[in-house]
């Protein structure tokens, strides 16, 4: 496999779109997604028609043609999908990066909208699957007979051993949480503005899987957000600044599983998001240390630190040491989800780390460091997932 | 739940367990088995058939002869409500009390299965002979937190010839602590588990667990194992067997589960990521183990839970 490409530079986000986050946004899905696309496609300057191309998840229930039909795009000759839940989001960016070059289309829009606070709840997990006779349901039948129903409970398997091998505990998970909060309680937008934890109160939410503390999990969230990507050479005629995806890559490492690759030599590292890191480095010819600020995926706070490990901003096992005086908050030397992450604005499956990330080049984030260049953003851990590399024209 | 209500628990396990396999006693009928009480019976019952109550029609019968409904078999020894014994006086009294004074004090009865050497006649005098056959661990059933004390009684004719014998099984249990408002059968009242999807490729474990077996997938060409299960082997061979695992392990991660509750499990539910002594891994519920006693590393062995008609399943407790 050659870990690197020839798409760096390749294609720019001209515009992101979003609607409010909540508990319960009263409206459908459909809806969601359709005013999400229309303030991107607004924010990008575009008209709805110059749209040619829609990307969103396999598990999103919003057709591109109706969203298409609503707003008056018309016409698509691009439309794809990515799969594995939060490990497609920025797999989405680089479906559109392929389109753009390809020349197969101009304008993309990826989007991702869902109620899944008010309508289904991710929290729930498995328990009401039917045990249809396929590859992807009979994955559950090792997990959900015993009662290892939820992601959070997938999520523990892996974050217990982590904790055996490298002597780490709840509050080198909780330092994550407190840093999201810290962020969210500046962001107007998001659901926990004004809402800071301490280490203390992360420490004293009840269990929900032990090792995981309520506070370790991320919202469950109503909501949509959409992005625009195009060329760069269209991207300089638009009013907003380019942000340029430097590099965009997918991973499914060895020995993969759903949420539970629980069978290889060893458990505590993320070895898709690694195959990621080698090509966005090798595709960018940047490293750790280019990287300002970073969006780290985090449904679950455990799996921040093997994400910081596998990209080389500190050895295996050494993310506690890493995170531990204040180096991932505003002022140290890489803030993290300064959105608030999943666990502080919104879970929105990760397109709104993305939109964070955009907004962290443009220089407009609530919680906006000095001299950011590039943001590296991550998707889904513990699946199949995706990255990107975001920086300055 | 600390250690040491496991360990008491355990501690009083043994002292029940002492009880197994101890004769409660021998009691003779009252009366031989007569005419007017399988009539009364026959008749309360509502069963016309002749072969009970007319000796002419019960000759040309394959019996020859009157016979004694199978069912009505303990009516034969019954004490009725002739006086009991004085107070305390066997093993099974002794047992019982055990019980009440920790607080299993309610009792329902269960099973009953007979099994029967030949029909009964009229003029056959049987006795019995009751043994404690066993005492379960700690159940938690729909009507609430118990023992299940089986009892095993053999019925045999005055001269000693054997005709049938009877497992009767009570359960003693504590009041309130049912999980729900107690219905006929606690136990058929808990929703069943999340169900396995079953695939061509999968299909043999869950096969080999209604069996009690272990199975680990190998490889017919280089005899590597596998689980989870898959159609092809590394090495490019689709052709593959089973090996029996000897059902010993360590923990090699673990978790406990408190949010959600799905009421076909108790919480806080442990699960183990168990690493077989054959090399793979399998996730399984820990059993007879506090959660907050698992480590990771715990030598472990297969223990397994029989969930309902179309499920069993391994969990893994700690070794000894
Ligand atoms: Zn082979």
């Amino acid at each position: 496999m050659s870990e690197s490409n020839q798409l760096r530079d390749a294609a720019a986000i001209v515009g992101i779109g979003a609607t409010e986050f909540s508990k319960e946004s009263g409206r459908s899905e459909m809806r969601l997604a359709v005013e999400a696309c229309e303030a991107a496609i607004a924010d990008a300057g575009i008209e709805p028609a110059q749209v040619d191309g829609m990307v969103t998840f396999t598990a999103d229930t919003n057709p591109e043609i109706e969203i298409a039909r609503n707003l008056g795009i018309g016409e698509l000759s691009f439309f794809s999908r990515v799969h594995h839940g939060g490990g497609a989001a920025c797999g989405t960016i680089q479906q559109a990066v392929l389109a753009v070059n390809a020349g197969v289309a101009d304008y993309v829009v990826c989007y991702r909208a869902f109620n899944e606070r008010s309508g289904h709840r991710f929290g729930s997990g498995v328990q009401g699957r039917p045990a249809v006779a396929t590859a992807e349901a009979s994955h559950f039948s090792w997990y959900a007979p015993f009662g290892l129903l939820t992601p959070a409970q997938w999520v523990a398997m892996f974050a217990q051993r982590y904790c055996h091998e490298f002597s780490a505990g709840s509050e080198d998970f909780g330092r994550i949480a407190v840093a999201d909060r810290k962020h969210a309680a500046k962001n107007p937008k998001a659901w926990f503005y004004e809402q800071p934890i301490t280490l203390e109160e992360h420490q004293a939410s009840r269990w929900i899987v032990e090792p995981l503390h309520l506070l370790d999990c991320c919202q469950e969230s109503d909501g949509a957000q959409a992005l625009v990507v195009t060329t760069p050479e269209r991207a300089r005629d638009l009013p907003q600044p380019s942000v340029m995806v430097r590099a965009a890559a997918q991973g499914a490492g060895e020995d993969q599983h759903m949420m539970t690759s629980y069978y290889r030599e060893t458990i505590t590292g993320l070895p898709e998001m690694g195959l990621i890191a080698r090509q966005l480095w090798n595709t960018t010819g940047l490293g750790p240390a280019d990287i300002q600020a970073a969006i780290i995926y985090d449904h679950f706070t455990p799996l921040a630190l093997p994400q910081l490990e596998e990209f080389g901003f500190c050895g295996r096992g050494e993310a506690k040491d890493f995170i531990a005086d204040g180096t991932i908050e505003l002022g140290g030397r890489l803030p993290i989800n300064t959105n608030g992450g999943q666990l502080g604005e919104a879970y929105i499956h990760g397109m709104n780390g993305i939109a964070e990330g955009v907004r962290l080049v443009r220089g407009t984030s609530y919680n906006q460091p000095e001299g950011v260049e590039h943001v590296l953003v991550t998707a889904g851990t513990m699946v199949p997932t995706s990255a990107l590399i975001l920086g300055a024209a | 739940m600390t250690t040491t209500d496991v360990d008491e628990k355990a501690a009083f396990v043994a002292k029940l367990r002492a009880f197994e396999g101890l004769e409660v006693g021998v009691e003779e009928g009252a009366d031989p088995v007569n005419q007017p009480m399988i009539r009364h019976w026959v008749e309360a019952i509502g069963d016309a058939n002749p072969v009970y109550v007319d000796p002419d029609a019960a000759a040309q019968s394959v019996h020859g002869q009157v016979i004694a409904p199978a069912v009505m078999l303990q009516a034969w020894v019954m004490r009725g409500i002739r006086n009991r014994p004085a107070e305390g006086g066997s093993p099974r009294d002794e047992l019982l009390r055990l019980l009440d004074d920790a607080g299993f004090s309610s009792v329902v009865a269960t099973n009953c299965e007979q099994e029967y050497d030949r029909m009964l006649h009229v003029g056959d005098h049987l006795r019995t002979r009751t043994v404690i056959d066993s005492i379960s661990d700690e159940k938690q059933t729909g009507l609430g937190v118990g023992h299940f004390v089986t009892t095993r009684v053999e019925y045999e004719t005055l001269d000693g010839e054997p005709v049938a014998r009877m497992l009767f099984r009570i359960l003693k249990f504590k009041p309130g602590t049912g999980r729900q408002a107690p219905s006929d059968d606690g136990a058929k009242a808990r929703p069943r588990r999340p169900r396995p999807s079953i695939t061509p490729d999968n299909a043999f474990w869950f096969e080999g667990a209604l069996q009690h077996r272990l199975l680990i997938q190998a490889c017919d060409h280089c005899d590597t194992l596998r689980h989870p299960p898959e159609p092809r082997c590394a090495c490019g061979s689709y052709d593959w067997h089973v090996r029996d695992a000897s059902g010993r392990g360590t923990v090699y991660s673990y978790v406990v589960n408190h949010y959600p509750q799905i009421p076909a499990f108790d919480y806080p539910l442990p699960i183990g990521l168990i690493e077989l002594e054959e090399g793979t891994r399998l996730v399984a519920d820990l059993v007879g183990v506090d959660p907050s006693a698992v480590t990771i590393g715990m030598p472990v062995v297969v223990e397994w839970q029989d969930l309902d008609e179309e499920l069993s399943l391994p969990a893994f407790k700690p070794a000894k």
